[in-house]
This record gives structure tokens, C-alpha cells and sequence, in this order.
């Protein structure tokens, strides 16, 4: 009974946050916001008995990812309104439109056969020796691979930002 | 309700959830015109997918959802780095990084 | 068993003939540059090895032994299978003989005829190409293979023709070869179409085999036999297809002496000797052949007796020869064609050769009108060239005697008429050829100063070809002794195997008395020695020279102009070509395609205008039109 009511806050919880995120008019209460959204979305993660899962999920997007933002919305004095809330056609559109999608979402899970899904029974799983296990055997060739990503995403990422020699 | 011991009354609501969070994403990215803010809700998307999949791995008891997750995160991780670098060169050349001031793509 | 295997271990010889030029061909175009002089060694030593292939094959078949292997599945489309194979039998091998043989001859003459050239190396691998191609039109086991083969001569045959190519009349001496051919070939494809729908098979031993159900005249054996022939007419020069060969002269003379006169333009008559069984079955079609073998024999002869470029004369008079060639099939006498074959290899090549020689001498002068006296500053030339005009003026006992003799008593079996048209135009032939080579080595020398000091010798290179041909055109002729020299008839004993079948099916008209034989000897010695003769009275005696082309009158003018064919057919199928061309580029090019063309420029463009009017540049616009495009995709999908 607890873990509903648990779940019922998380979720809402996240929605709002989530919904703060798009709203808010300063980009640094984005960025606050959306690390409480992450981090309901890291205990839905345990929830789910995921714990590896959840504590990395913390340290990379709350850790690393997020501090990355706020970095930068600092570095280059970002913390000013761009514009103003006016409510014109395009931003008509965008609720509109995402509103569209979320309707197209959610109809498309409903006929898809996913809905009746009925699930195994449960199994232990989520522990960081398991998730090891699958990386190491399974999924040894894109693990390694995704290390050759990281080096080409920082390479470029400092060639990108560097200021250009005159 | 345990979500875990009684499976078939939440798959939905997990399911319910991140379509919403996705969906907020997407608005998130069409409504804003701060290329951060849309960064960022191009984050709160892949999030939204990450936990689709998490509950799905919980449901089938398979942990290949999971794995999936964590190469999910390798990308976004790496996509964040890439992208922030971009803005900062943006914002160096334009002195803005309203996207309505990159409007080169015209005719 | 021992046979077979005898038989085995020939296929890697002859496999090799062909490889070796193709190799020389990709040696020289590859590394051409670099090989400067050696290239003409590396060709030679290509056909040599191919000619000493040749010979051990030659002597490791033994009597009616034929070889035929196929080397992959070429074709393979439906009930229709075509091998890429060869088959070596006793006519395949006289035509590898003749081809390597003559062909390391020229190639060995060209290093010192063609060693000022620039384009030396690109010369020897045309050359080696050539006799490639040359070997595979000989060696296939099929029409397919020897198609590709008979285009391939061609095509080398253009390049050649056209080797000169900064000057625009060779190129287009080269391009009316290449036209006048492919008429002929169209022919020739018309006919392999038809034997491959009636027979289902292009193989010559299948269809030969089928044919033994076959009426005599079957309208689809005349029908195929004359597409056939069409083929033949285009690559061997027959009327009215002959106007590409004196206009081929274009090309360095050891081309003429190879192609246009040894192996290339024979292709025709191998082709009918491979098929012998076809067209003895079809004996319309060896009527239609004698007549127009005779005709262009006579037609030719007439027309050389007025040309004063050394190199022209021989060409007509090399068509008059193939002419006498074809006469000799349409009489049934496929054997005597193929002996007038070697012959004629062996002393027209020495007659290009020793023209080319002379040429040589003059610095690049062809007009007879400016040479003469030269027989005491070129003497190997002299005698090897007078050699040549012997041998094809059928004086005894030179090769052309025998041959010619023997084709004449055919004649003279089947048809009064054409023995009497054969005579006259041979003993035109002997006339003409006399009156080249007085013109051209007695009396007074009528160059430029500088020509005469410039006179000397040719090197070794060149002269060595010449002593070899000499010899070849002096004795050719004892390989097929008649019989009333009471001797075995070698060629014909050799070839037999090849014209067996088809010797069952046409009429055997009663053989000669012997009697009757040496008359027909004595008529057509007699009538070469007095052409012979006229010529000496005429050129030597009364010193009288060839008319300048503006003097001319009457017959002899039009005799000059070759009886205005070119004209004719400019008039008759160019013309209109040129016309109805014009028109259909002012109605349907110009008119149509353009505006067709045009139209949909037009549309595109003012759609490309309209569509740019969305292009706002705004990312925000982009955004929600790539988000409402896939929301609109999944709902179609979904309600679908």
C-alpha cells in the first residue's frame, strides 16, 4: 500500500517538475527543476528494483550533467529572459501540438498488443552483478565501443568550445 | 500494490507516465526558444524513454532493458557534452542563443 | 585411349595461341612507355610464341584428330547454351598457320618500317590486338566466339586504318570501314539469330550435325546461308560492299599487308569453309556467290588497271583476288578457295610488304608516276616484289599459278561463262601488275633530286620478312600440286576431314581429262604472258607514262574515278541519310525532345518557387512541422 501512494507522489512529483522545467522563465530554476525531476525519476528507478541503475542515473545526469548546465548557464550569463511570455501562434502551436502527441502516444500503446502484456514471474534482477554480467558477455562490443564514442565526444567537444587562434 | 508483486494494474501507469513526460518534453522543445532549455528538454525525452524501458525489464524480468539504460545514458552523456560545447560557440559568434536568431536556413 | 589423351595435352598449347598476343596487347598498352623500341620485340616474340604453338599443335594432330574444348559457359539463357570454346581442326590450323606465321613476318617488318614513328608502341599492341582477335574469329567452336572475334578485326582494323588520326581523310577512310562493315555484320547477325531459332544451337559441329535432315534449297538454309553471306561480303570486300578496302590503304602499309590483304578480309571465306555443309546445302546462295564473285573480281581487276597509287593497285587488286576467292566457293569448291587463300596470304603480304618497302625508299612517295628506274638502287626489293607479281600473275611455277589454275578448272567443270570472265579478269590482273612494276623499276627515274640521293635499301628487319614471303610465294604453290602433275594434292588430303559432308551433297561433275587440263594450263599462261607482254610494249618499249587525272576521256576516265561508285552511293544512301537527319533534328529534336525537355525544367522551377515560400528559416517553424509530421504519420498508422 505504501509503495502506491509512493508512486503516486514520485509520479506526480515528476510531471510537475517536468512541467516547471518548460515554464519557468529563468533558465537556472529549469535547471533546479529538472534535477528534482531526475532524481523522481531516480526512485522510480528503485522502485522498480533497479538500484544500479538508479544510483547511476544520480551521479551522471545530477552529477555530471546537470552541473555541466549550470556551468554554463553561468559562464555565458544566461539567467535573463530571453524575450517575453507573450502568448503568440507559435507557442498556441506548441502546446497544441504536444498535446497531439500525447495523444498519438497513448493511443498507439493502447491497440498495441502491449497493453494485455503478461509479465513472467518475477526474478532477481537489477543488482550491479547482474547488469555486469550482461555488459561483460552480451554486450561487450558496443560497451567497449561506447568508450570510442566518449573520446570522440570530448575531443570535439573541446575543439568546438576552444576560442579560435588569431 | 506493490508494483512489483502485482504487475498487470501498473505496466500502464508506468507506461502513463512517461508518455506524459515525453510528451512535456516535446512541448518543452517546440515552446521554448532558449537552445538550453530545449537541450534540456531533449534530456527530460530520453529520460522518459529510460524509464519505459527500466519498468518494461522489471516486468519481463529480463535486465537487457537495463543495459540498455545505461548505453542510453553513454549517449546522452556524450550528446550533452557535444551540444553545450556548440552553444558556447554559438553564443561566442552571435552573441545569443535564441534560436529565432539563427534563421540562415532561408531562402 | 592413347588418342585421347594425346588429345589432352594439347589444350594447354592451345590455349596459349590466343593468350600470348592478348598478353603482348596488355604488356605494350600497360608499359608502353616505358618499353620505347623493346615493344616491337615483345609483339613479335608474342606471335612467334603463338606460331610455334600453332606448329606443335599442327603436328601433334594427326589425321581427322580435331580438337574442341570448351573453356566456360558463356551464354546461358533458357534452352540456349553458348560455350566460349575452341576448336582446333584441320582448316582452324591452316588459318593459325597463315595468321602467326604471316602475321610474326609483319610484325618483324614493322620494327623497321615503323621505327621513326611516335606512335610505335601504340602500333604493335593495335597490332598484337588484331591478330588476338584474329586467332579467336579462327579458333571459336561456335558463331558466337567467332563473332566476337570478326567484330574485334574490326574494330583493330579501324584503330589502324585511322593510326594517323591528326589527319581527318584517314579518320574518315577509318570510319567508312568500320560502316561498311558493320552493314555486312548486320547481316551476319541476322544469321546467327536465325540458326540459333532454327537449330537452337551456334555450335558448328551440332549444326552441322543437325543439317543431315535438310533438303537441298530449304528456303530457311538460303535464307541463313545468304544473311551469312552478307556477313562475308562486308569484312572480305565483295560488291557492293567493297569500297571500304582501297580507302583502308590509309593505314601504315604493313597493316594493309596484314590485315587488308593476308588475314583480315580471308575472314569471310573461312567463315563460309566453316559452314561449308550449310552452304552446299543451299545451292541458290553459291549462285548468288559465284556471280558476285565473279563480278567483283572483273570489276576490280578493270578498275586497278588505272589507279597510279602503289598502294591502290594492290588493294583492288586484292579485291579482284577475294572475288576469284568467292567464285571458287560459289563453284562448291571450297578447298581450291582456301588453297587461293595461302597463296594469296603468301604474295599479296610480299607485295604490301615490298610496297611498303619502295615507299620506304621514296621517303613517303605512293604516285608510280614519280618512281621508276628503281630496280638498281633497291635490289632485294626488286627481286622479291618481282617474285610476287609472278606468283599472282599465275606464271608456272609460282604459288599463285597452282592455285588460280585450280579454281580456273573448276570453273571450267560448271560453268563456260564464268571460267571465261575469270580468265579475262586474271589475265587483266597480270596486266596491271606488270605495269606497277615497270612503272615503278625501269625505266628513268622521274622523283626530286633529293628522292634520289635519299634511295637506299631497307634494313634487315624489313628485308628478312621479304626473302621469307619470297620463298613462301616461289614454292606455296607445291603443297597442292595438281593431279596431273601425278602427285598427291597435300591441302586437299589434309583438309578433307573439314569437306567431306559437303562433298556428298553437291553435284560431282565429271573430273577433267588430263588433257583438258594442261590446255586450260596452256590458255591461262598464254593469256598472262600476253598481257605480260602489252605491258612490256606499252611501258617499257614506248616509255609511256599514266595519264594525268585532267587528260582523261571517255571509258578510261570513268575507269579512273573506279566507275564512280563512291559517288553513287554518296548520292544514293548518304545523301538522303544526311537529309532525313536534318529534318528530324529541326521536327523532333528541336522541336519535341527540347520542348519536352524544357517543360519539365519549367515545371520544376516554378514549383521550386513556390516551395521556397516555406523555407522561413525560423528552427522553431521547423521544429513544429517535424513533430506534426510524425504525430500525422503515427495516426495514419494507427487508424490503419
Amino acid at each position: 500500500m505504501e509503495s502506491t501512494i509512493v508512486f503516486y507522489l514520485l509520479s506526480a512529483l515528476s510531471v510537475i517538475s517536468a512541467l516547471f522545467v518548460v515554464f519557468s522563465r529563468s533558465p537556472i530554476y529549469s535547471v533546479l527543476s529538472l534535477i528534482v525531476c531526475f532524481f523522481t525519476i531516480a526512485g522510480h528507478y528503485i522502485m522498480l528494483n533497479a538500484q544500479f541503475l538508479a544510483i547511476i542515473h544520480i551521479i551522471v545526469y545530477a552529477g555530471a550533467i546537470m552541473v555541466l548546465m549550470l556551468f554554463t548557464v553561468m559562464l555565458l550569463n544566461l539567467n535573463k529572459e530571453l524575450g517575453t511570455h507573450k502568448f503568440n501562434l507559435t507557442k498556441l502551436m506548441a502546446v497544441i501540438t504536444g498535446g497531439l502527441m500525447f495523444l498519438v502516444i497513448i493511443a498507439s500503446v493502447k491497440s498495441s498488443s502491449l497493453a494485455n502484456y503478461q509479465a513472467p514471474a518475477y526474478l532477481n534482477i537489477g543488482n550491479a552483478e547482474d547488469i555486469g554480467m550482461k555488459l561483460f558477455t552480451d554486450y561487450l562490443l558496443p560497451f567497449e565501443i561506447s568508450s570510442v564514442l566518449f573520446v570522440s565526444a570530448m575531443i570535439s567537444a573541446v575543439l568546438l568550445a576552444k576560442k579560435e587562434v588569431k | 500494490m506493490n508494483p512489483i508483486t502485482n504487475p498487470e494494474s501498473t505496466t500502464n501507469w508506468y507506461l502513463f507516465l512517461s508518455c506524459l513526460l515525453f510528451s512535456i518534453g516535446v512541448m518543452g522543445v517546440l515552446f521554448r526558444k532558449n537552445a538550453l532549455i530545449i537541450l534540456m528538454c531533449i534530456e527530460l525525452m530520453l529520460n522518459a524513454v529510460n524509464l519505459l524501458l527500466v519498468s518494461f525489464s522489471a516486468y519481463s524480468g529480463n535486465t537487457d532493458g537495463q543495459t540498455f539504460v545505461f548505453f542510453i545514458m553513454v549517449v546522452a552523456a556524450a550528446e550533452v557534452a557535444v551540444g553545450l560545447a556548440l552553444m558556447v560557440s554559438i553564443y561566442r559568434n552571435i552573441g545569443s542563443i535564441d534560436i529565432q536568431s539563427l534563421n540562415k536556413l532561408k531562402w | 585411349m592413347n588418342n585421347t589423351m594425346n588429345l589432352l595435352t594439347m589444350i594447354t598449347p592451345a590455349m596459349m595461341i590466343p593468350i600470348f598476343p592478348l598478353l603482348g596487347f596488355l604488356i605494350l598498352s600497360l608499359f608502353g612507355k616505358k618499353l620505347g623500341l623493346m615493344s616491337g620485340w615483345i609483339a613479335s616474340m608474342a606471335i612467334l610464341g603463338s606460331f610455334l604453338c600453332s606448329i606443335n599443335l599442327f603436328i601433334g594432330l594427326e589425321g581427322d584428330q580435331q580438337l574442341n574444348f570448351s573453356i566456360f559457359n558463356w551464354i546461358n539463357s533458357g534452352d540456349l547454351q553458348i560455350e566460349f570454346g575452341f576448336l582446333i581442326d584441320q582448316l582452324s590450323l591452316i588459318m593459325l598457320l597463315v595468321v602467326t606465321g604471316i602475321g610474326f613476318l609483319i610484325h618483324l617488318y614493322s620494327i623497321g618500317y615503323m621505327h621513326h614513328d611516335e606512335g610505335f608502341t601504340r602500333f604493335f599492341s593495335y597490332l598484337n590486338l588484331f591478330v588476338f582477335f584474329m586467332l579467336l574469329l579462327v579458333m571459336g567452336n561456335n558463331y558466337a566466339v567467332m563473332f566476337i572475334g570478326w567484330e574485334g578485326v574490326g574494330l583493330c582494323s579501324y584503330l589502324l586504318i585511322g593510326f594517323w588520326f591528326k589527319n581527318p581523310d584517314y579518320n574518315n577512310a577509318a570510319k567508312k570501314a568500320f560502316i561498311m562493315n558493320r552493314i555486312g555484320d548486320l547481316g551476319f547477325l541476322i544469321g546467327i539469330f536465325a540458326l540459333i531459332f532454327h537449330f537452337g544451337t551456334l555450335d558448328f559441329i551440332d549444326v552441322q550435325n543437325q543439317l543431315t535432315g535438310f533438303e537441298s534449297n530449304a528456303p530457311i538454309l538460303v535464307f541463313i546461308t545468304l544473311m551469312l553471306f552478307i556477313g562475308a561480303t562486308g569484312k572480305s570486300a565483295q560488291l557492293p560492299l567493297y569500297t571500304w578496302l582501297p580507302d583502308a590503304m590509309a593505314g601504315p602499309t604493313p597493316v594493309s599487308a596484314l590485315i587488308h590483304a593476308a588475314t583480315m578480309v580471308t575472314a569471310g571465306i573461312y567463315m563460309i569453309c566453316r559452314s561449308n555443309l550449310l552452304f552446299a546445302l543451299a545451292p541458290y546462295t553459291l549462285h548468288i556467290i559465284l556471280i558476285v564473285g565473279v563480278a567483283t573480281s572483273l570489276f576490280a581487276a578493270i578498275i586497278g588497271i588505272k589507279q597510279n597509287d602503289i598502294k591502290k593497285v594492290l588493294a583492288y587488286s586484292t579485291v579482284s583476288q577475294l572475288g576469284l576467292m568467292f567464285a571458287a566457293i560459289g563453284l562448291g569448291a571450297f578447298e581450291s578457295s582456301l588453297f587461293h587463300v595461302m597463296t594469296h596470304a603468301f604474295f599479296k603480304a610480299l607485295l604490301f610488304l615490298g610496297a611498303g618497302s619502295v615507299i620506304h625508299a621514296m621517303g613517303g612517295e605512293q604516285d608510280i608516276r614519280k618512281m621508276g628506274g628503281l630496280s638498281k638502287s633497291i635490289k632485294i626489293t626488286f627481286v622479291t616484289f618481282l617474285i610476287a607479281t609472278l606468283a599472282i600473275s599465275g606464271i608456272f611455277p609460282f604459288a599463285g599459278f597452282f592455285s588460280k589454275d585450280e579454281i580456273l578448272a573448276k570453273a571450267f567443270e560448271h560453268n563456260l561463262l564464268a571460267w571465261a570472265l575469270l580468265s579475262i579478269s586474271s589475265m587483266i590482273t597480270a596486266f596491271y601488275m606488270f605495269r606497277l612494276l615497270f612503272l615503278v623499276f625501269y625505266g628513268q627515274f622521274r622523283g626530286t633530286e633529293q628522292q634520289a640521293k635519299h634511295l637506299h635499301e631497307s634494313p634487315i628487319s624489313m628485308t628478312f620478312p621479304l626473302m621469307v614471303l619470297a620463298i613462301l610465294s616461289a614454292f606455296g604453290g607445291f603443297f597442292g600440286l595438281p593431279a596431273v602433275f601425278d602427285s598427291t594434292h597435300q591441302l586437299n588430303v589434309f583438309l578433307a576431314p573439314i569437306f567431306n559432308a559437303s562433298k556428298l551433297v553437291t553435284t560431282e561433275v565429271h573430273a577433267l581429262s588430263h588433257s583438258q587440263e594442261w590446255m586450260l594450263m596452256g590458255i591461262a599462261t598464254f593469256a598472262a604472258l600476253m598481257s605480260i607482254f602489252f605491258a612490256f610494249s606499252l611501258y617499257i618499249k614506248k616509255q609511256q607514262l599514266p595519264e594525268n587525272d585532267a587528260d582523261l576521256t571517255g571509258f578510261s576516265k570513268i575507269v579512273a574515278n573506279k566507275f564512280y561508285v563512291d559517288e553513287f552511293y554518296h548520292k544514293v544512301f548518304v545523301n538522303p541519310i544526311m537529309i532525313i537527319s536534318d529534318l528530324l533534328l529541326v521536327l523532333v529534336d528541336k522541336l519535341i525532345i527540347d520542348m519536352v525537355v524544357n517543360l519539365t525544367a519549367i515545371i520544376v522551377d516554378a514549383l521550386g518557387r513556390l516551395y521556397r515560400l516555406i523555407q522561413t528559416g525560423s528552427t522553431g517553424f521547423y521544429l513544429i512541422a517535424m513533430v506534426l509530421s510524425m504525430v500525422i504519420v503515427m495516426f495514419i498508422q494507427i487508424i490503419l
